[in-house]
């Protein structure tokens, strides 16, 4: 029995955004296909003990899950919403299973491409896209959502409720969008992808394990969109992004602190995610002008390249962000830009630099700002001025693991100067 | 599927200067006319300024009548199309060559399907028979 449930669990983790994806196009509703798909897994979960485990455990659930979307259309097809039904059993007339069936089922590669799309559709908010696209593509259930993200699983599940409903409602398309428009709807697929990882990376908090899941997800997403477009290298840039972020997963968090690149242990980097970013990164900058991914890959492979901090290649870094910068001109980058002028032209030029971009006062309310002057001013050895700006930027602070590492620097600077 | 436009635009007092009110009348004009030729219009006009708008509300079964649009906003309505279009993705390109600046600025265009209503649902409910729909 225990072999049955772990052989179910395997195949919707790893096939059901496939199944779904399918169903979803056969039967025009996501509340259908998941129904369906639902029931097939109930049904294995019953016959497989006594029956034994089918060969092909992926494509009986397959199968299974079409023949009981007949029925649970059949079973919908009432007076309410008559026309459209007629349209799925036409459809569904020419359906008949047999041998060759299952391979085609689970063959359909476009069919995750357009739930891709439509999760990511930007008609729906951003985090209605990510909750949609976990739940359906990345085949995690909604309390695992909701635990990732630590929000209550009420309103993860009503989340999820009204995007589909949206997505019926206003006719969101179930298809990869035309050519034409790809250049507007491919980054928000992206981005979606993107911070599903920076939700797993970045905020440090919570569950950690859940946390390295979440940008695991993200990382076979990102391989399942390179996969399915291998010709756009932004796609590869983002996979390769990952990859490189992820291969300090070890080294980033000790005993609970964050550790800074400067300061991380590079025998713990993960070699083989390192290996696999940089062919990744060779790739998809072979094609011409980089978009934003591309760069931002390029800079996290000089990183790994460093044996030691000194060896970072800081002149190209900060050419990088430059780049960077004219693609997306955020307060983050800016900071980022100058922070590689401080490594890389002198720490005065840096600091004139995160000094030049706050002159407006528009970012004494952001934490990084301060952090980022603290560090510069620690370098440059004036330690008044850095605990004043170290004292600001954990004021403003709000991740614990963040605000730990502020403390750290502080302390450490005012024991110094009661030592001097 | 029909969806209705809304437009959004911020007013100026004493309206759009000739020059850009021609402007935009020659927007519509044509973006109109491209939606009837691909058979897709079903209809689209500017409404009078805000200036103009009446407030009625039902309180306690008794219509009381106030100055003004029922909400003031930073857009303001300030006109409508319906287009019939096979899915969101389409309204959203039409959405997007709406001129909006109908009186005066920019201004923003608002999507919603219509949802149509069924002939004679009573009918329906009653014999349980189906019956031809425009939904």
């Amino acid at each position: 029995m225990a072999d049955v449930r772990s052989v179910a669990e395997a195949v919707f983790r790893q096939e059901s955004g496939r199944i779904l994806a399918g169903l979803i196009r056969i039967s025009g509703s996501f509340d259908r296909a998941e129904e369906a798909m639902q029931e097939a897994f109930s049904t294995a979960l019953a016959t497989w003990p006594e029956k034994g485990i089918p060969e092909s455990a992926a494509g009986w659930i397959t199968t299974t899950a079409h023949r009981k979307l007949i029925d649970v259309v059949r079973r919908d097809n009432i007076w309410r919403e008559k026309q459209t039904s007629l349209r799925y059993a036409a459809e569904l007339a020419g359906f008949s299973p047999g041998p060759d069936l299952e391979d085609s089922l689970m063959n359909f590669p476009d069919d995750r491409l357009r739930l891709i799309f439509t999760c990511c559709h930007p008609a729906l908010n951003q985090e209605a896209q990510i909750a949609l696209t976990l739940r359906t593509l990345g085949g995690l259930t909604t309390p695992e959502i909701a635990k990732a993200f630590l929000l209550p699983e009420p309103t993860l599940a009503q989340r999820i409720v009204r995007a589909k409903r949206k997505i019926q409602e206003a006719h969101i398309p179930y298809e990869v969008p035309p050519t034409h428009l790809l250049p507007e709807r491919l980054p928000s697929v992206q981005a979606v992808i993107y911070l599903i990882f920076n939700e797993g990376y970045t905020a440090a908090s919570g569950d950690q394990l859940v946390r390295i899941d979440l940008c695991s997800e993200a990382i076979r997403l990102a391989r399942v969109l390179c996969d399915l477009m291998p010709a756009e290298p932004e796609n590869l840039a983002l996979l390769a992004l990952m990859f490189l972020h992820h291969s300090r997963r070890y080294a980033r968090i000790r005993r609970g602190e964050l550790v800074t690149l400067e300061e991380q242990d590079r025998s713990l980097w993960d070699q083989t995610a390192i290996r696999e970013g940089l062919t990744l990164v060779e790739k998809a900058l072979a094609s011409g002008a980089p978009g934003p991914y591309q760069l931002q890959a390029a800079i996290a492979a000089l990183h790994a390249q460093a044996r030691t901090p000194e060896q970072t290649d800081w002149p190209q870094i900060a050419e990088l962000y430059e780049k960077l910068l004219e693609h997306n001109p955020s307060r983050v980058i800016a900071l980022n830009h100058a922070v590689a002028i401080a490594m890389s032209a002198g720490l005065e030029a840096g600091l004139k630099r995160i000094d030049d971009s706050g002159a407006t006062g528009e970012l004494n309310d952001y934490y990084l700002f301060h952090a980022a002057r603290a560090d510069i001013l620690r370098r440059l050895n004036r330690p008044t001025e850095a605990a004043e700006a170290y004292g600001r930027a954990l004021a403003l602070a709000t991740n614990q693991v963040e605000r730990n590492f502020l403390d750290r620097r502080l302390r450490h600077l005012n024991r110094l100067s009661e030592l001097g | 599927m029909r969806y209705m436009m809304l437009i959004y635009s911020k007013e100026q007092p004493g309206g759009l200067e000739q020059e850009a009110s021609q402007r935009n009348y020659v927007g519509h004009r044509a973006l109109m006319d491209e939606a009837a030729r691909k058979g897709i219009f079903v209809a689209a006009e500017p409404l009078a300024p805000t200036s103009s708008a009446t407030t009625v509300r039902v309180e306690n079964g008794k219509a009381v009548v106030t100055d003004g649009p029922f909400a003031e906003t930073k857009e303001q309505l300030a006109g409508y199309y319906i287009l019939n279009c096979e899915s969101l993705d389409e309204a959203i390109e039409w959405a997007a060559r709406i001129p909006t600046m109908c009186k005066g600025g920019e201004g923003c265009v608002e999507i919603r399907p219509l949802l149509g209503i069924p002939v004679r649902p009573e009918l329906e409910v009653a014999t349980g028979q189906a019956v031809a729909g425009n939904g």
